[in-house]
């Protein structure tokens, strides 16, 4: 008996076989990610709250009954009776708005895993790069730089001050009468001492331009908001601070705040060059492209008033990919057809100019992963 | 627990005082463990056995659980001989004598019932060396692979031939047969590949079956030989299983039989017995409208011991399973006393529809045949002289889950390497799904 007997205190399978459970559901989450960013439970949430997805491919399927079609048998202490209710049935657990298949209402509980925002981050940016980063020259991502500036009473002996503790203990003595050095005294001592140099940091600038145009019905501003939600947060871990400016346009451009960038509708004509322009001024302005990574993304529906002005817009954005990092472009439409704005656009063969398109829920993924892709440029 | 002065009986005196009440017991070695040991046997079911990453997440479900003060285990009980009795290490010495008790009417019950009759006498050495094996193939085809495969035989695990025709309530010759060359030495190295070398068989005569699990070791064309280890390896597992699916009501309700018979007998003091008196009563009562087995199980066996005698009672723990457990001795009094109901759904409510001891009684049976898993045979394994798998579900009046039947065949598939159907009725209307690679069709007979 005793050989193949295992020695209990060794047990470990348990704990290596939860963490292949874990890595499944990092794997599964990693599969869904298109459909989970697009989830507004999960933007919506707070940081830290979790919510609840239903992960399909970790469920143990069997050869099962379905699950409520027949009676079952309960005990209790006493307390119910026929016709009393105890309880409700699950709600049905479906992954966001995507619609399942048809013929899939029986399965009704999918193992679910309780998520946060910031797990969906994690493998959302894991795959995710930020090309074209240019080392600005007030360092874009810097330490908090330490400066011995201050002298203090009391310290570290190696930061003593020589120079400042000789003088203070000749003065005690020279106050007392003989000015000369005598026996020291604690309180002669002088350290030098640090303080935390505030350093200005230029760090990332996100530019995001909206047509708020007639044109731009509510997907269209769902998209974009979901889009600036994940740019936003992308580039908030990647550098210490990101400044965004809101640009809304229809004929005329101006910048709003950030509630009314998503909210905005205005009837009315466009003409896209306004934004660019206006963005090109802010840029010149306040956020020089030499302490500044400058990230300018415009969300349309690719509507545009005029051959003319899609000309000057084309030039515009020559001029900003000079400055910019990347220079980005999605076209948020329903329909199939394809705009004059998109033609001209495509005539930019620019690799730091992303155009992204944008037509239903799950192109957002692919969008997000053109505007930032992994290379090895990009870490 | 064995020290000089310990105010509770030990291990020995307990055991004496069960067989003295007629109680057969084996050698039973009690290990005291920590609760990360004790879950991770309870998520593996038993110690020793092969890594898979549905342990993993019973795992972690069972610690959680523990870890927020819901549900404890106390023991764990392996039915092995010697049996092995695993006590959690933070159990007062008042509960491990309360466990102890509990332990030795499992043990009993394990040594007398005639389903656990085909039992291998050492799982735990069959299990481990199933590990080892699993381990090897991990090492030689890759993690993902192994895994996959385990993932397509652990979806149908439950369809093996868990018994014979239960036609006289006697010892199974026929699985006693099967077991004769399993019992000579190590059961794990039956010639599987030289089973798996064997054809399809196209002999009408042995279908239908009722061991889908065996019948893909046998006559797979899509398993290499050590895939084909792998399955009979799961299948020979869930043989160990079924007979304690089988008697979980019967099982808990013998052992909560004799852990309160034997604690009265114990010299214990006043305090202890009413502390004592509350365990007991919290291990029979009911939670969250669930059948409590452990109060049900206890309940019965006290009525036929009282209506008719110690004997009788000795004897249905020996001849029956569940099924006829309650079939037999479900009554009118105990359905009334425990406050059994039929629940159900009514719309989108969770309903109380009745408290009738006869629908009771009728709806448990229904729940507890053939483990609450729907049966299932292969009726052919060369349908349209293609080598296709044709099962047919045998609907008893409870429609399958569609969803899963069609993910479940999709498993069965890869292991059958051909298309494979599956006859059943969805809402009266009989309807044939068929798997092949990822795709499914539903076609309606």
């Amino acid at each position: 008996m005793a050989p193949s007997v295992p020695d209990w205190s060794l047990q470990q399978k348990g704990a290596s076989d939860q963490r292949r459970h874990q890595a499944k559901i990092r794997e599964a989450l990693r599969d869904q990610l298109g459909e989970l960013i697009t989830e507004d439970a999960i933007i919506t949430s707070e940081g830290g709250r979790a919510i609840k997805i239903p992960v399909r491919s970790l469920e143990q399927f069997k050869f099962r009954f379905h699950p409520w079609e027949s009676d079952r048998v309960g005990q209790d202490q006493g307390q119910v009776k026929p016709g009393d209710i105890i309880g409700r049935l699950p709600v049905k657990a479906k992954s966001g708005s995507k619609g399942d298949q048809a013929g899939e209402e029986a399965g009704t509980d999918y193992y679910e895993v309780e998520v946060t925002l910031e797990d969906i981050e994690d493998l959302l940016f894991s795959e995710l790069g930020l090309p074209y980063l240019r080392q600005k020259p007030k360092a874009a991502l810097p330490e908090p730089r330490l400066e011995f500036k201050d002298v203090a009473r009391r310290g570290l002996m190696g930061n003593l001050d020589k120079r400042r503790s000789l003088r203070a203990n000749l003065l005690r003595h020279a106050k007392a009468g003989r000015a000369e050095l005598g026996p020291w005294h604690p309180d002669d001592l002088r350290f030098r001492t640090w303080i935390q140099e505030e350093v200005e940091e230029h760090n990332a600038v996100v530019i995001a331009m909206r047509d708020i145009s007639g044109s731009m019905g509510d997907f269209k501003k769902q998209m974009s908001r979901l889009f600036a939600f994940w740019m936003m947060r992308f580039l908030r871990r990647q550098y210490r601070s990101v400044d965004v400016v809101f640009l809304v346009h229809h004929t005329q451009a101006r910048e709003v705040s950030e509630q009314d960038f998503f909210q905005l509708g205005e009837s009315g004509g466009t003409k896209v060059s306004s934004v660019y322009e206006l963005c090109e001024s802010v840029i010149a302005s306040r956020y020089p492209s030499a302490l500044w990574n400058i990230y300018p993304i415009h969300f349309s529906d690719g509507d545009n008033w005029s051959d003319a002005d899609n000309r000057r817009t084309v030039e515009s954005i020559q001029r900003l990919l000079i400055q910019a990092n990347v220079v980005g472009y999605a076209e948020i439409r329903e329909g199939g057809y394809s705009s004059t704005l998109m033609s001209q656009f495509s005539k930019i063969v620019h690799p730091r100019f992303c155009v992204v398109t944008i037509t239903g829920r799950d192109d957002l993924y692919p969008a997000l992963k053109a505007f930032f892709p992994r290379t090895e440029q990009g870490k | 627990m064995n020290t000089v002065t310990s105010a509770y009986p030990d291990d020995r005196v307990i055991a004496e005082l069960a067989q003295s009440h007629g109680l057969k017991l084996c050698p039973v070695i009690f290990e005291m463990v920590p609760a990360s040991v004790l879950y991770e046997f309870a998520a593996y079911l038993i110690p020793g056995r092969m890594a898979h990453w549905s342990f993993g997440k019973q795992y972690q479900l069972l610690k959680l659980r523990y870890d927020y003060g819901l549900g404890k285990l106390y023991e764990m009980v392996v039915n092995t001989n010697p049996a092995y009795a695993f006590l959690l290490e933070s159990n007062s010495s008042l509960e491990n004598t309360m466990v102890r008790c509990h332990v030795f009417g499992h043990v009993d019950f394990f040594q007398t019932n005639y389903v656990f009759e085909p039992t291998h006498c050492n799982m735990i050495d069959v299990v481990s060396h199933h590990a080892d094996r699993i381990r090897q193939y991990e090492f030689q085809y890759g993690r993902v692979v192994v895994e996959a495969l385990l993932d397509s035989a652990m979806a149908i695990e439950e369809h093996v031939d868990w018994a014979p025709p239960d036609l006289s309530g006697l010892p199974p010759a026929r699985a006693a047969n099967d077991r004769g060359e399993a019992d000579a030495g190590y059961p794990d190295l039956k010639p599987a590949a030289a089973k798996g070398s064997a054809h399809r068989s196209t002999r009408a005569s042995e279908y239908p079956a009722w061991d889908l699990l065996d019948i893909i070791v046998r006559h797979s064309d899509g398993l290499d030989s050590w895939q084909r280890d792998v399955v009979s390896m799961v299948r020979e597992e869930m043989q160990y299983f079924w007979p304690q699916i089988r008697t979980k009501i019967m099982n808990e309700g013998w052992a909560t039989y004799w852990h309160i018979r034997l604690m009265q007998e114990l010299d214990l003091s006043d305090s202890d017995y009413v502390d004592y008196a509350r365990l007991s009563a919290a291990v029979t009562a009911p939670h969250d409208f669930q059948i409590n087995p452990y109060g049900l199980g206890v309940r019965v066996f006290e009525d036929i011991s009282r209506r008719f005698g110690e004997r009788e009672m000795f004897f249905c723990r020996e001849v029956e399973d569940d099924v006829s457990f309650v079939r037999n001795h479900l009554t009118q009094e105990i359905v009334d006393d425990l406050h059994l109901f039929v629940f159900g759904r009514d719309q989108q409510n969770v309903v109380v529809k009745s408290k009738d001891w006869k629908i009771v009684r009728d709806q448990l049976l229904h729940e507890l045949t053939h483990g609450g898993v729907p049966v299932i045979s292969v009726e052919d394994g060369d349908f349209h002289h293609r080598g296709e798998l044709y099962l047919l579900h045998h609907h008893d009046g409870v429609d399958l889950d569609l969803p899963y039947a069609e993910q479940t065949l999709k498993h069965v598939f890869k292991l059958w390497g051909r298309p494979v159907h599956l006859d059943t009725v969805s809402s009266g209307r009989r309807m044939v799904l068929t798997a092949e690679g990822d795709t499914i069709t539903q076609v309606l007979v």
